[in-house]
Formats: structure tokens, C-alpha cells, sequence
């Protein structure tokens, strides 16, 4: 009873990877297991919460619901672990979260950051309602969304000023830190 | 530091890593370890007569199958009751594997080890279970028709019965002027939070054996008790480390779970590293539920409204086990008061055997369901009497200057149900004027014109927090000046490790960014009791305050010595000790810290300041004074005398479709007061997240078992947790009644926002419909069917409520 196992090429975050995996893998598995990119979060494995989330060539995808055999069909996947830019400066999503205290325990925020980034994309300036739209297709039992919804909108700001003005301006634009703020840059 | 950090809206430090992948949740860990799984009843009750895994052992990767019959000593005993209470009439609890009977779907019967956890459910799907099914025991009405028993040797299912009474409550209400009877009933649901329980055990037989045990638990040191005794350690070979932890709401306050005891068992067996993490449908099926209540109340009272006499029968559905004692109704029953005084109070509960899952708390605790008996009677009496339903609250209410308060009776610690402070005429004059009571009338009228079919309701709650014994603080200083920092209870998401940084960095002196905070480790703080009942701030909280208190004494005379200063003339600021007034005159933290500690050998510039040739002694003392122990730190402990009393109300508006019965809910507001705030950010945070979970358990969630005992909606696609289109935006406004009984004067605020959601939005779906609601959650088949039943004369109406209210505007 061994399994067989098919040897693939997954570009993860930039960079490839090859891995043996039997067909049933799950993406999710893979990345978490096999690649040990434990950022991307299950919890569900069927495809309802969004906490798998990663983006598939730029687009949200449940990685549950996705064999990484098949995902290797693909030409790019990025994790939450490959958000950040290049010299590791926070995506502006990940900024907003902080900022607007969008996260409680941590585990659905891998798969909103993802969606969101995915989002963000295509919809440079939502609405408070498209915002709220956009991440009701993911879960969270902590915060209520109410932040979540905020820090859309909030990432979206900080994307319009690093993209017109390159991250040293968004920097600028943002508001200025709360007077207490510096625990949450240390 | 030039201003307070204790309330302020710091960001938080637990971000950093959580938002970037850095998290290390249970699943994360141990990537080496083998995995777990477990073969589960399917059924809700039955016998086992024969586990046959022959056809499992040849599944490539399988190391190891267990069933009870392995098991010996503590291990082949039933698992703890872990409260016991005298009402406990005949207290069962589950073995680690199933021994011979099943009592609820998704118990566990054998254990597989394998490889990797395809494997292993590659092995349980194999293993065959030969079950004698018996009859299922489902909800309460059959529990107490005991026409089926639950557990073998019990005449019926009463796991508990108790009954108190402050004054003669049915004399009361004999006696009183009026009098009304409802039957009040909220169905089961459950914490469900986003990452299940999980266990990572890592045994190291070397020197008599040790235990490294990761579990995604609400308490370190309850697991490392409870797991020590099953496998016969002592507690000294035993660490428990709480990683980042997805989520508990309550649930994962229970312990030891089985999983919980067997997956270190079998790593000690197989001398290998052992990891289980939960699937959701074991989640659903096989943890812990809560709330299914029913409850009579009986109720009489004077012409104004005011309550004489309050007599109260409930039904608690405990499930297949007893674990956590009666805790559940034992809150209900005390905290059904409120912030209200009725006359005389008597409260009856019997807690019922059920073949299903476990019921424990789940934020909340009780209290919804209790919340749900009075609020929702404090509303009938306004109708019968033709009152506005906020006079009536008014007239019932606590006054400040009668604080603190006796309700006469014992709470869930054990001890006097006192409220310490609150102020519940503001908190009801400050709700009303949230929600815009007053004007509600003239909105109802423009909405009616436009064929809308519009609601308002408000409840009000009082919830004790921060229960004893204790919790313990651990402050260090390291000679960088850095500040390490440790509480033993644990975190799910609440933000401890900022808002314990801003005690310390607001009681010490010292930047956020140069302290670090560790929960929920054995290793760093060894005693402790976890996070449960709105805790974390009011123990854990007060501990650490208390030990940097400590330190900071410390701190200051180690400097005024080798400043030659009066420590009462020392002062620090941002992490350097200086005289008040000439602040070059002065030394960093970290100095102080090597000074601490004096030494004999030198290792870096810093530590050859604290060697014994460096500069003037005293010969007349030894190096480290009588009393005093080397190294800059500050332990302490808090243990309150009793429960500090949270408050608040909520006021909800909806409207009702009249076509598909669909609840909106238009607004929602919340008063809360949970005495001072260390960090309004994350209490508004906790707010948002009961609230949800209110609005989630008002009109979506339920556990939906049949009459067999299946649980019929075990997953997300089911079971209707509702994303960010079904919650709705929070309005709060805060009240900071201080508590008198703790140093920092907070209070708990982690359960607030759950608790009287489904009495507020229940009152409000009855005031848009105009008939009675009774029973929560409520669905829009439920409403469709309740509003033909109304139209049929088989429910009664609520009459026309008065526009007006007469008596809280002068209070
Ligand atoms: S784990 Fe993939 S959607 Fe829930
Ligand atoms: S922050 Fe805990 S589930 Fe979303």
C-alpha cells in the first residue's frame, strides 16, 4: 500500500520549489508541511472559512481546495509569508491590519490579508460597503469585521500613496503614529 | 515616560508576527512529529462489543492503533471532574478511549499513530467497531422524561439538581398584585473559534523522563496537573507551553481532553514525537457545546413595575459528560439578577444528561440565557402594565449609593455574589440616549409609512469577572535594560502581551518596545489557574502591576546606593533611573540590572562593573544584603477577594421583511463598563467580537441534532457562522465605574459583548412583529411560521407600547 508520488515544481513567493507529493496532497498541506510555510492557515478544509487562502497567479485561491498537484500547473503562488516587499517593508494591507487592530488571535488573518491584497488589485478604491463585500467570503470568530472592514479601506490609502508616490511617500502620508504607538513597531 | 500608557490606545505587539506569517499556532509546530487520529462513535449511544484492526495494519506509515484495553493505572480511569459541587448528584466524565459504552457521537473509541496524518486516517478509516446501538437521549424534555437513560447505573439523567432562594419568593409572588408566567428557552451553540484544539507532545526519557507538551489550551498549568497525574510525573517533569492559540471563547478551558492525555501517553509508549490537530468536523461534534437552556420564570410584582418576588425553573442540557461541573447553570442562576433587586428570588435548576456533546462555557457562560429570562420578563411587565420598557428597568435597578451590593447569595467562585461598583441608572440614561429611545416613535411612524416594518429592544446585564484564586507576575530586568515579562494564564487573541507591556512600561518607566511578555508557559511561571471568565486584565493584570510595583522598589534602592541619592528623590524615565530634577545625574536600567547581580567573573565591559575588585565595598555586608536575592526582577500575586462586577446594556434597532421574515439589523449599540480601561482599542475590540457572537447566536447558530443524536450541521457549509455581511456596525459608548478591589480598578471585558445580545435583538424583532418572542435564535422560517401562528390567535400580542417614558428621565 505505498503511495505513488509525483515529483512538481510549485513557485512559491518567488521562489521554486521541488517537492514529491502523492496526488492527493493538498495544496494547503503542501505549503504548510512539505514547505514548511506555516503562515497559510486550515481551518476547515472545505473550502468555507478562507483561512487557506493564497493568491494563484495574483488571484485568491483556497489552497484546501486545491491539489498541489494542480497547483503546479500554475505559475505562481504567493502566502502571506511572501507579502511583504522586497526589502521586507510591510504590504500596505499588513500595515492596516495593525493599524486598525483588524486581528484578535491571528489565524483567519493569513486568508484576509491574502484576499484582500488579491483584491486590492483589481479595486484600488472601495467603498466601505464593496470593502465589506469583498471580505464576507472569509470568516473570522474574533473580531467582528468591523476592523476588518476599516482596514480595508485603510489599506487601500496606504496602496494609493506607495504607488503614487513610492513607499517613502506613503510613509509620509499616513497619518502620524498614535502617540503610544511604538509597541507595535518594535 | 511623559504620558500614561495605562489607557491608551497602543497598537498592538503580537502584530508584527501574526500579520506576516510569523505566528506559531499548534499545527505549526513539531514538523517532524508523527500524527494522530482518532477512530470516533458514529453513533450517539452504544455498546462496544468488539474493535477489529486487523485490516488497519498494513497501511503504509502506521506505527501504532490504541484502544481502552491498552491503557492502565490513571490512564484506564475515568478523566477529572474538574469542579466538583455538591449539587453533583452522580458526576460522569469520559475515559481517554472509549470503555465499553459510547455516550455521544464523535467520542473517541481508538487512537492511530502513523507517519502523516493521511495516513493515519488512512488507518482509522480501516478499523471496523461492532457497536450494540442503544437508544439516543436527546434535548432536555427527553433527558428529564428519563424514558431512556443515558448512563448505565442512574435511575434517570439528572446529573445535578440545586435550589436557592433569597427570602420566600413563592410567598412573594402569591402575595404580589400581578403576576406572569413565561417559558424562556435558547438553543444550543458553541465557541467554535477558527482554530480547533490541537496537542504536540515530545517525550525525553533521559534523567527519569520529561514531558515538552504543546496544546492549544485556555490553561498551561491546569493541562500539566492534570496530564502529570494521568501518566503518573511529577509536576517538575512536566512543560506545558501554550503556543499562539486560533481562538477559545471558553471552550478550550476544558481539560484534560482525552486527545489531550493520549497523545503524551502514546509519546512516552513510542518514545517518538506525537502531534494531533483538530479537523473541523471533529470540532463540531467532539468538543464542547453550550447555552441550551430552558427556563420558567414566574414572576410577581407592584403596580410601578418593581419586581416583589422572582421564582425561576431551569433545564440545563450538560451533554454526555460532566467534566466542568455545573458551572454553566450555576451562572445563569446568579447572574439572571442583572443589575436588578427583585424582592425575593428563588432559582431551581436541574442539570440533565444528554447523548451529546459536552456543554461548558462559552463566552458568556450562562449568562446570555440568564440575561434572556429577565430581560425578556422585565418586557412583559412593561406590557402588561402598559409601561415603557426602560421605566420598568429603571424602577428595578441597583442605585450607586447602595454599592456595593449584596445579592445574598454564592457565585460561581464560591464566593458572595457582593457588586463591587457600577452606576446602572447612568448606563440605561446613556443607552437610551445612544439609540435615540426617545425619537424612536417618530422613526417607527415614518417607517411604517413607507411599508417598513421596524423594532427596538435593549438588555441589560451585569457580569462577574476576574474570579479567583490567582494569577502570578513575573518582571525582569536584563542587563541590556531590556524587560521580560511573564503571567502564567494563556492568550487566544486578546492582546495580553500589550496590554500586560503597558502596565509594565507605565508602572516601571520603560518603552513599549523594549518589553517583552510571555503567557501561558510553564517554564517562565509555573502557577496559575488560565483565562476563562473575563480574567485576563483584572488577575493577571493586577499581578504584574503588583510585581513591577515590587521591582521598581527594587530598582530604585540598588540606584539611590550607587547614586548616593535618597531613592525617594529617583525617578525613571524611558528605561534610565535619574534624580528628580538634575537627570544627568543618573544610570541606565540596564546598569542597575549588573549591579544586581554581583559577580565574580566578567564577560563584557558592563558585567565588569558588578566583579569584586571594581570599585568601593562595604566590608561590614556581604555582597548581596539579608533579605535581599541577587538579579533585578519582582515577582507577585493577586488574589482577589472576589468577583469585580462588569455592567452594561445594549440597544438594538431592526427591521423585519414582511414578505421573507428576514432580520436586519439596522443598529446596534452598546454601553460597557468595564471599570478603567488599559487600552480602549482592544476592549472595543472584544466588544466587536462578543457582539458578533451575540448577533450569530440571536439568528443563525444553532446545533442541530435529530432525535438520533446526529449533529446534523457539523461543518461550515451547515452550520451558519456569519461572515462580515451578517454583522452588523457597533455604536459603544464606555462607563468607567473603577473597581475598588483591584489595584489597576479594572474590570473583565472578554464575555461583555455576547451577553445580551439575543435578549436585545429578541425585544426588538417583538416590537417590530407585535407579538411575543420566546425562544432564541430565531430563524426567518421561524418568524414566517411564528407570525402565521400570531395571525391564527395562537400567540398572543404585545399591546401598543406608550411613546413616552415617565420616570427615567429624572433619574
Ligand atoms: S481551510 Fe480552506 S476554506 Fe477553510
Ligand atoms: S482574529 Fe481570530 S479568527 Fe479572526
Amino acid at each position: 500500500m505505498t503511495e505513488e508520488l509525483h515529483e512538481i515544481r510549485l513557485r512559491v513567493n518567488g521562489i521554486v520549489h521541488t517537492v514529491s507529493v502523492p496526488a492527493r496532497r493538498l495544496l494547503s498541506d503542501c505549503l504548510r508541511h512539505d514547505l514548511g510555510l506555516t503562515g497559510t492557515h486550515v481551518g476547515c478544509e472545505h473550502g468555507v472559512c478562507g483561512a487557506c487562502t493564497v493568491l494563484v497567479d495574483g488571484r485568491p485561491m483556497r489552497s484546501c481546495l486545491m491539489f498541489a498537484v494542480s497547483a503546479a500547473q500554475h505559475e505562481d503562488i504567493t502566502t502571506v509569508e511572501g507579502l511583504a516587499g522586497p526589502g521586507g517593508e510591510p504590504h500596505p494591507v499588513q500595515r492596516a491590519f495593525a493599524e486598525c487592530h483588524a486581528l484578535q488571535c491571528g489565524f483567519c488573518t493569513p486568508g484576509f490579508l491574502t484576499l484582500i491584497a488579491g483584491y486590492l488589485e483589481d479595486n484600488p478604491d472601495p467603498s466601505e460597503e464593496e470593502a465589506r463585500e469583498a471580505v464576507s467570503g472569509n470568516l473570522c470568530r474574533c473580531t467582528g469585521y468591523q476592523n476588518i472592514v476599516s482596514a480595508v479601506q485603510r489599506a487601500a490609502e496606504l496602496r494609493t500613496a506607495e504607488v503614487v508616490g513610492g513607499p517613502a511617500r506613503a510613509a509620509e502620508e499616513a497619518p502620524a503614529p498614535q502617540p503610544h504607538s511604538e509597541g507595535g513597531h518594535q | 515616560m511623559s504620558t500614561r500608557l495605562l489607557g491608551a490606545p497602543v497598537q498592538r505587539t503580537e502584530d508584527r508576527r501574526l500579520t506576516t506569517g510569523g505566528g506559531s499556532f499548534l499545527d505549526d509546530l513539531g514538523s517532524d512529529a508523527c500524527a494522530a487520529a482518532f477512530v470516533r462513535s458514529p453513533h450517539a449511544h452504544a455498546r462496544i462489543r468488539d474493535i477489529d484492526v486487523m485490516d488497519a495494519l498494513d497501511v503504509d506509515g502506521l506505527i501504532a492503533v490504541y484502544t481502552y484495553d491498552d491503557l492502565t493505572g490513571p490512564m484506564a480511569e475515568p478523566l477529572p471532574l474538574l469542579i466538583p459541587h455538591p449539587s453533583i448528584i452522580d458526576g460522569r466524565t469520559p475515559y481517554a478511549l472509549a470503555r465499553e459504552y459510547v455516550h455521544h457521537v464523535g467520542e473517541p473509541v481508538a487512537m492511530v499513530v502513523a507517519r502523516d496524518r493521511y495516513a493515519a486516517e488512512d488507518a482509522v478509516e480501516r478499523i471496523r467497531v461492532d457497536y450494540e446501538i442503544l437508544d439516543a437521549v436527546v434535548g432536555v424534555e427527553k433527558a428529564m422524561q428519563a424514558d431512556r437513560i443515558v448512563h448505565e447505573g442512574m435511575a434517570d439523567n439528572v446529573a445535578a439538581h440545586l435550589v436557592q432562594e433569597v427570602g420566600d419568593a413563592p410567598a412573594a409572588i402569591g402575595a404580589a398584585p400581578n403576576t406572569l408566567e413565561l417559558d424562556l428557552e435558547i438553543e444550543r451553540s458553541a465557541s467554535i473559534p477558527m482554530e480547533g484544539r490541537g496537542v504536540y507532545a515530545r517525550w525525553d526519557s533521559a534523567r527519569g523522563g520529561g514531558l515538552r507538551l504543546y496544546s492549544s489550551t485556555q490553561t498551561a498549568t491546569g493541562v500539566r496537573a492534570a496530564v502529570a497525574a494521568k501518566l503518573e510525573l511529577q509536576l517538575g517533569q512536566v512543560e506545558v507551553v501554550v503556543p499562539d492559540v486560533g481562538g477559545g471563547f471558553g471552550l478550550k478551558i476544558v481539560h484534560p481532553w482525552p486527545e489531550e492525555v493520549m497523545v503524551p501517553w502514546a509519546a512516552r509508549q513510542l518514545d517518538r514525537e506525537i502531534k494531533w490537530t483538530e479537523d473541523r468536523r471533529e470540532h463540531f461534534v467532539a468538543s464542547a457545546h453550550e447555552r441550551g437552556q430552558q427556563q420558567r420564570v414566574r414572576v410577581g410584582f407592584d403596580d410601578g413595575g418593581r419586581i416583589l418576588g422572582l421564582d425561576v425553573q431551569i433545564l440545563h442540557d450538560n451533554g454526555a459528560y460532566l467534566p466542568y461541573g455545573v458551572i454553566v447553570p450555576i451562572v445563569t442562576s446568579t447572574q439572571l439578577l442583572g443589575p436588578y433587586k427583585p424582592g425575593a428570588y428563588r432559582v431551581e435548576f436541574h442539570s440533565l444528561y444528554t447523548t451529546t456533546a459536552i456543554v461548558t462555557p462559552y463566552r458568556g457562560a450562562g449568562r446570555p440565557q440568564g440575561v434572556f429570562a429577565m430581560e425578556r420578563t422585565m418586557d412583559a411587565i412593561a406590557d402588561h402594565l402598559g409601561k415603557d420598557r426602560v421605566d420598568v428597568r429603571a424602577a428595578n435597578v441597583i442605585k450607586p449609593d447602595e454599592m456595593p451590593y449584596d445579592q445574598g447569595m454564592l457565585f460561581q467562585d464560591g464566593r458572595p455574589l457582593i457588586y463591587d461598583s457600577g452606576d446602572y441608572p447612568k448606563m440605561l440614561r446613556m443607552i437610551t440616549d445612544l439609540v435615540g429611545w426617545d425619537d424612536f416613535e417618530e422613526y417607527r411612524e415614518q417607517a411604517r409609512a413607507q411599508g417598513r416594518r421596524v423594532g427596538i429592544g435593549l438588555a441589560c446585564y451585569v457580569e462577574g469577572t476576574g474570579p479567583g484564586p490567582y494569577e502570578g507576575g513575573h518582571v525582569q530586568v536584563e542587563t541590556s535594560g531590556k524587560v521580560r515579562v511573564a503571567t502564567g494564564l494563556t492568550s487566544q487573541g486578546q492582546g495580553h502581551e500589550t496590554a500586560l507591556a503597558q502596565v509594565v512600561a507605565d508602572k516601571l518607566g520603560v518603552p513599549m518596545s523594549d518589553i517583552e511578555v510571555t503567557t501561558g508557559d510553564t517554564r517562565r511561571m509555573g502557577y496559575s489557574v488560565g483565562t476563562f471568565a473575563s480574567r485576563g486584565a483584572v488577575t493577571s493584570g493586577s499581578a504584574v502591576a503588583m510585581a513591577t510595583v515590587r521591582l521598581r522598589d527594587k530598582v530604585l534602592k540598588i540606584a539611590a546606593d550607587a547614586l548616593e541619592a535618597d531613592p525617594g528623590d529617583l525617578e525613571i524615565i524611558d528605561g534610565r533611573v535619574q534624580v528628580k530634577g538634575s537627570p544627568a545625574q543618573g544610570m541606565e536600567l540596564g546598569t542597575v540590572a549588573v549591579l544586581s547581580n554581583p559577580l565574580r567573573y566578567a564577560f563584557d565591559a558592563a558585567s565588569a562593573a558588578a566583579t569584586q575588585f571594581s570599585g568601593a565595598a562595604d566590608y561590614d555586608r556581604p555582597p548581596v544584603p539579608e533579605d535581599e536575592a541577587p538579579g533585578l526582577e519582582g515577582t507577585d500575586f493577586y488574589s482577589p477577594l472576589r468577583c469585580t462586577f462588569a455592567s452594561g446594556a445594549h440597544a438594538v434597532i431592526v427591521e423585519t421583511d414582511p414578505a421573507t421574515a428576514e432580520v436586519r439589523i439596522l443598529r446596534y449599540c452598546v454601553v460597557h463598563d468595564c471599570g478603567n480601561l488599559i487600552n480602549p482599542t482592544l476592549v472595543e475590540g472584544q466588544v466587536h467580537g462578543g457582539v458578533a457572537q451575540g448577533v450569530a447566536g440571536a439568528l443563525y447558530e444553532r446545533m442541530a441534532y435529530d432525535e438520533g443524536g446526529q449533529l446534523l450541521n457539523a461543518s461550515f457549509m451547515d452550520f451558519l457562522m456569519p461572515y462580515a455581511s451578517e454583522v452588523p456596525r457597533i455604536e459603544i459608548d464606555h462607563l468607567e465605574t473603577p473597581s475598588p478591589l483591584n489595584p489597576l480598578g479594572v474590570k473583565g471585558a472578554g464575555e461583555a459583548g455576547v451577553i445580551p445580545a439575543s435578549a436585545a435583538i429578541a425585544a426588538a424583532v417583538e416590537d417590530a412583529e407585535g407579538f411575543r418572542i420566546d425562544q432564541m435564535p430565531i430563524s426567518p422560517s421561524e418568524l414566517f411560521h411564528l407570525r402565521r401562528r400570531h395571525a391564527r390567535g395562537e400567540i398572543a400580542s404585545v399591546p401598543r407600547r406608550p411613546a413616552h417614558r415617565s420616570l427615567t428621565k429624572e433619574n
